[in-house]
């Protein structure tokens, strides 16, 4: 028999149950921002229009980093576009998620040996969602973002936590494939 | 004193009643959109989603002309909402809803956007906020010579006499009796919210959605309900003025529906004007037509 009588929950009880709303509005209200770097792009097309109709699932495309809650990182990523992924990562607002698609991102793919490009997304961003295939079906990629709200819905897309607990750790991996990594702020220099 | 904090409160009742009726029929409108593109849709409250995940994020600000600026336009644009009359009887302030207010209180609330967008520093957002102005600039002409055709055919300037003008006359809705001038309203309409061929100022692919370049999380939830207001604004205005008003609250809903629907069908299928197209254009033909109808209505007195 449960007691009707009013105890008050504690802070921490109070914001998760808070954090638990805000996840719902966030699963369901994805917006993506695509950071089109190799082939596997062409899949999004079908996954946005009439074959797939991504925006049933709430998700859009979005036009800059702050207003977008994920970062598709569509293929290959060399040292040039990685410097810019993580300017791009560091300016979106919290929470935040990153999908890597294809190969590439896991282990380097077809192009594992080049000297021109990163062979572990991971290793320099968070990665939530990993989708596998070179290149993934369609279905593959809106199997990732179901999978993904799965993990909202879960609490265990926590990429961007742990971007902050292992900052360190992230830098040293993308000074040592950088040389240098600076957020140039021409405005208010 | 008790009567004017009641009419505060019914008048923040209408704004919040607006906010709702607009964005419910915003979702419901992704879906129409959705279905024209031989697609499925989101649900029907995507856009109460989208909202209060905007709000839940975590945002950074850019200086506090930034936050402030944002503040004053959704502050202006919910006291703009709260003079506006839903039926021709029913309003929260009596006898303030001159058409001239919503006129002047509109433009403070886009000055207030305008001023968050530059604090903002991106030059993408300046823009943006150039365009939007000029864009205004465009449009208002043509519309205002129409508006001021009706204020001198009725001889009032109070959008719920023209609507009670109108179901006086036998619903000769402005829109049937001056049928030039209805389409001009139209199209100025359609660059009021920014829809397809006039949406210079947004244009995501061109300068990555203008003046909300750099707005994210909280500031760009309270600009999504800003705009929301905007819009059931600009639309009633329509309503009142060339659709004859609504005898009841069901009437209204259902017109307001409809124009935004159709305007919605029409936008889905038009590419984008730029900038110096869409001052050419308005300037151009809505122009003309308009000053046609003027000369025809007042001067000939030529209205069926």
């Amino acid at each position: 028999m449960l007691s009707t009588k009013f105890s008050p929950m504690s802070k921490e009880e109070v914001d998760r149950k808070w954090w638990e709303i805000g996840d719902f509005f966030r699963r369901n209200s994805l917006w993506m921002l695509m950071y089109c770097t190799g082939c596997c792009a062409i899949e999004l097309p079908p996954a946005m229009t009439s074959a797939y109709d991504m925006e049933r699932l709430g998700m859009g495309p979005m036009a800059t980093p702050r207003q977008a809650d994920v970062l598709l990182v569509t293929g290959y990523l060399s040292l040039k576009t990685l410097r810019r992924l993580i300017y791009t990562y560091e300016q979106m607002s919290e929470p935040k998620y990153i999908v890597g698609f294809g190969s590439c991102t896991i282990n380097g793919g077809i192009y594992h040996d080049s000297h021109a490009v990163i062979n572990q997304l991971n290793k320099y961003v968070p990665v939530d969602v990993f989708v596998a295939g070179c290149m993934p079906n369609t279905e593959a990629v809106m199997n990732g973002f179901v999978d993904l709200m799965d993990l909202i819905k879960n609490k265990k897309a926590n990429g961007w936590k742990d971007y902050h607990e292992r900052y360190d750790w992230y830098l040293a991996n993308q000074k040592a494939a950088l040389g240098e990594v600076r957020v140039h702020d021409e405005f208010h220099e | 004193m008790i009567d004017i904090l009641l009419m505060i409160l019914t008048g923040i009742g209408v704004a919040f009643f607006g906010f709702v009726l607009q964005t419910s029929i915003a979702g419901v409108n992704r879906k129409v959109v959705a279905r024209v593109q031989k697609r499925y849709g989101p649900k029907w409250y995507q856009e109460f989603l989208d909202i209060f995940k905007l709000l839940s994020k975590r945002s950074v600000t850019h200086g506090w002309i930034f936050d402030f600026g944002v503040i004053m336009a959704l502050g202006v644009i919910i006291g703009t909402a709260m003079f506006m009359p839903l039926t021709s009887s029913f309003m929260a302030f009596d006898g303030y809803d001159n058409f001239f207010i919503f006129v002047y209180l509109i433009a403070v609330g886009m000055l207030g956007m305008a001023m968050s967008a530059s604090g903002s520093g991106n030059p993408l957002a300046s823009i943006g906020v150039m365009r939007a102005l000029t864009t205004m600039l465009a449009y208002e002409v043509p519309f205002m010579i129409v508006v001021l055709t009706i204020i001198k055919l009725t001889g009032t300037s109070s959008l719920s006499e023209i609507g009670l003008f109108q179901q006086v006359a036998g619903n000769s809705w402005f829109l049937i009796a001056l049928p030039i001038g209805g389409i001009v309203a139209v199209m100025a309409l359609m660059g009021m919210l920014g829809k397809k061929p006039f949406e210079t100022y947004i244009a995501p692919a061109e300068i990555a959605s203008g003046p909300m370049v750099e707005y994210g999380g909280k500031q760009l939830g309270m600009l999504f309900i800003m705009h929301e207001i905007t819009v059931f604004i600009e639309v009633s205005l329509f309503v009142h003025l060339f659709l004859g008003g609504a005898e009841n609250i069901v009437l209204f809903i259902v017109k307001y529906f409809v124009v935004y629907t159709i305007l919605n069908i029409i936008s889905s299928v038009y590419g984008r004007f730029k900038i110096d197209q869409v001052v050419l254009f308005f300037y151009k033909w809505p122009l003309i037509m308009a000053i046609t109808q003027a000369f025809i209505a007042i001067y000939l007195g030529w209205v069926i």
